[in-house]
């Protein structure tokens, strides 16, 4: 395969980017939703949300640009995909909504905390879970005709997919996990503490379980992973997954604040670098490549002016927002 | 159940359910941004507590209402690919590089500056806060500027070319961005968020006026909303009046709908004040009319001629009974505005803003006005679009997703339940909110100030470079 570097490739590389920064960044949110029934109802609770409450909207936000950018560089990529995955999008923007409000809405009257609660970690849960999904559904491909979707609006449901969405939740939650033994102490960290050990055996187990599965969805699939010599390549996916799974458990024992977030978040790289090898250069299996799919150059350009400026301001001032509400959340928090 | 329903209608129906709900809440944080901003300069300015204690008092509202105008904007970039797939093929490369300015230039610097807003006046010092107040106020004014040159791009297309495959290619961006709507459709909406700020900022004043508190806070904004109302109801009906013509040269049959006009006026139409229009007859019901009014307002002649809908096939004919009424709620709406602005003025200039009830009444009763115009302004221009997506280029049944008629049907019905229960609670909470006084110490959303911030960089900087 040979890699001509034009424009679909770098906004292919750029909205990869964007899905990625969503994965990682909401993905702590979302995890902390999705721990949230484990933690206890009063000064647990309150701080693990006061920990994402400054930065979780700026978080979401990359998930507007991976949606919004799809739209922009690869429309038909765009209009295939969402229609062919519509209950697990439309899913995922519900739970969205549940979730998102919760932080505003549980302070308002603490006879109604305890359902804004299960509302945030249920939107949480689902959200996480629909995502995967939705993933899922992509990996195993989408019956396109006429560069349309031409299947029904359950064909997304399969084993594969439910693997898939209940993994992610599992990532998702060690994110959180790791996130809030990073930025909190006491009862909390603690109890993050032991959610993690459970939390990371679940998210490997579960990227060995769908590693394991994807070559079995299609023979395309096999052949990239497993033909030589390209099998010295992608054989480095696994090698650093278990070698990074090595040092998790390792800076998890030795109680490290910062490691196992940096870890988790290694781990979700290297899941990503998996899906490259099984997708380049398809935006739908087998089916739209990153050419086919492409918004045409004019459109491209457009907007490739505006991303180079804009991402390093994005990055800078998000950067500055992390800053500001640095180091350990308190009990006191911002509400 | 929804086998026997079509799949366009309720994709259509969930669509303009969905964008209402939604467009409520940034025609409030619009405005609101810009107030927050006025009150924190006021703030820095003169020292004046009041305006410290006005500017945490709505704050706190809107944290509210932006986290609704989120999770509900999310769903808006999401539907066009969910159940208007084929529009999107064809339109995205127009359309989605505003979109995507829209969410570089504006949502994150929304989002990013959004915690240090609500949560870091202590951490970060006034004259920061205030930057952080204003960026949010002008990323606010950004995203209306990006999502109505694609709107205004939709109701007047120019600029492009079209593909062999049907695809909308971008042939000059210039062109494209300030299409022939757009300088009129821009300041409109502008305004009329202002207008929807001032007019709830005033009904809140109101209440409590009425209920006899008239401390210094609920003085200074009842005067502050009434000053905005009284400058720019006029204002807005001038623009409103050019953004009409403009619709007329670019847009005929949509004015034709609006008036009310299936019949052709050679000489001189008159304005339907009332009227029960009949699609399927082509003709106006009831009808109460002024003649030639509508001549000269739109021609600035009374005996000109204007056309009538019988001059276009009835396949390119908006629902004319929607667009009628959804039009002269509006215009009914910003005359009262305008009412109330003189009103205001009036009682300014006697000494009685503070004690004039009729005067306090009529702002209460008007404090949702400014929602319900906005939504029915926009109804007015985007079902007066149809039978179009992108005017005159692409229909809207041949815009829509390949979805069976169960599958839109359920989720039209999910979204409705979701919508009500969370919005709605969201709405109680927010006049819970403005049900209190604002009064001297206000808290803001953080009750209790934040801990003294450590040394450690957030290694979340780090994780995110690192990506």
């Amino acid at each position: 395969m040979t890699i001509a570097f034009d424009l679909p490739i770098v906004w292919a590389f750029i909205i990869t980017f964007a899905i990625f920064a969503y994965v990682v960044m909401d993905g702590f949110d979302l995890g902390t939703g999705i721990l949230f029934p484990f933690f206890d109802a009063g000064q647990e609770r309150d701080r693990a949300i006061n920990s994402i409450a400054p930065v979780w909207d700026g978080n979401e936000t990359w998930l507007v640009l991976g949606g919004g950018g799809l739209m922009a560089a690869f429309p038909a990529a765009y209009g295939i995909i969402l229609s062919a995955l519509y209950t697990p999008i439309i899913a995922m923007l519900l739970a969205l909504i549940f979730r998102g409000v919760a932080f505003e809405f549980r302070w308002r009257n603490p006879r109604h905390r305890k359902y804004w609660d299960t509302a945030f970690a249920l939107g949480s849960t689902v959200a996480a879970l629909a995502q995967g999904i939705t993933l899922g559904g992509l990996l195993q491909g989408i019956a396109v005709r006429d560069n349309a979707y031409a299947g029904g609006w359950w064909d997304w449901l399969s084993p594969f997919s439910l693997l898939v969405g209940v993994s992610l939740v599992a990532g998702y939650a060690l994110l959180g996990a790791t996130w809030l033994i990073m930025k909190s102490e006491g009862s909390l960290r603690d109890h993050c503490q032991r959610l993690a050990l459970r939390l990371g055996i679940a998210t490997i187990a579960g990227m060995a379980a769908v590693s394991a599965a994807t070559p079995f969805l299609s023979n395309d699939y096999a052949t990239r992973w497993f033909a030589w010599p390209q099998v010295l390549f992608t054989a480095q996916v696994p090698l650093l997954v278990a070698i990074a799974s090595i040092a998790f458990f390792f800076a998890l024992r030795f109680r490290h604040d910062h490691w196992p977030f940096l870890i988790a978040l290694a781990l979700f790289a290297l899941g990503l670098a998996g899906l490259g090898v099984s997708l380049y250069p398809y935006v739908v299996p087998r089916a739209v490549t990153i050419w086919d799919a492409a918004a045409p150059s004019a459109s491209l350009q457009f907007m490739l002016v505006g991303a180079a400026i804009m991402v390093p301001i994005i990055l800078a001032y998000t950067g500055y927002a992390y800053w500001v509400f640095r180091g350990k959340t308190g009990h006191e928090g911002y509400h | 159940m929804f086998e026997a329903l079509d799949a366009t209608l309720l994709a259509r129906l969930q669509f303009a359910f969905t964008v209402s709900f939604h467009f409520v809440f940034p025609s409030f944080t619009i405005g609101l941004a810009s107030y927050l901003a006025v009150l924190e300069a006021m703030w820095l300015v003169t020292g004046r507590e009041v305006y410290l204690n006005l500017f945490k008092y709505w704050l706190k509202v809107f944290s509210l209402v932006f986290g609704m105008g989120v999770v509900s904007g999310i769903v808006m970039s999401y539907q066009f690919g969910t159940n208007w797939s084929v529009y999107s093929q064809k339109a995205g490369p127009v359309v989605g590089p505003l979109m995507a300015y829209e969410v570089l230039t504006a949502f994150f610097l929304e989002a990013g500056f959004l915690g240090v807003m609500l949560f870091g006046m202590n951490r970060v010092g006034r004259g920061l806060h205030f930057v952080a107040t204003l960026a949010v106020a002008v990323g606010t004014l950004l995203s209306a500027f990006w999502i109505l040159a694609a709107n205004s791009w939709m109701q007047t297309p120019v600029g492009h070319t079209i593909a062999a495959n049907g695809q909308f290619v971008p042939a000059d961006w210039w062109q494209i961005i300030f299409n022939p709507s757009f300088p009129y459709r821009l300041p409109h909406t502008v305004a009329a968020s202002y207008l929807t700020t001032a007019l709830a900022v005033g009904a809140v004043a109101a209440w409590h006026l009425l209920r006899g508190q008239k401390g210094e806070g609920v003085r200074v904004m009842f005067s502050m909303a009434m000053g905005m109302i009284t400058v720019t109801a006029p204002i807005q009906i001038l623009l409103g009046d050019q953004h009409g013509l403009n619709t007329l040269e670019y847009q005929p049959v949509k004015v034709m709908a609006m008036e009310g006009h299936f019949e052709s006026h050679p000489d001189g139409a008159p304005l339907i004040l009332f009227g029960l229009p009949d699609q399927e007859a082509a003709k106006v019901r009831a009808e109460i009319a002024v003649p030639k009014l509508s001549s000269l307002i739109l021609k600035h002649a009374l005996d000109a001629p204007l056309k009538g809908l019988d001059t276009v096939p009835r396949s390119e004919w908006p629902p004319v009974a929607i667009v009628f009424w959804s039009f002269r709620i509006m215009v009914g709406l910003g005359l009262l505005m305008l009412l109330l602005g003189a009103w205001s003025l009036l009682a300014r200039l006697w000494r009685g803003l503070y004690d004039w009830k009729w005067l306090h009444r009529l702002a209460l009763a008007m404090g949702p006005a400014g929602f319900v115009a906005v939504i029915a302004g926009w109804v007015t221009t985007e079902v007066g679009r149809q039978p179009y997506t992108v005017y005159g280029l692409l229909r809207t049944a041949q815009s829509v997703s390949p979805l069976d008629a169960p599958a839109v049907g359920t989720s039209l019905v999910a979204f409705i339940v979701v919508y009500f229960i969370v919005f709605g609670a969201g709405i109680f909470y927010v006049l819970k909110l403005m049900g209190q006084t604002p009064h001297e110490g206000e808290p803001g959303p953080e009750a209790v100030p934040s801990h003294a911030a450590g040394i450690t960089p957030g290694p979340a900087v780090s994780a995110g470079r690192r990506t």
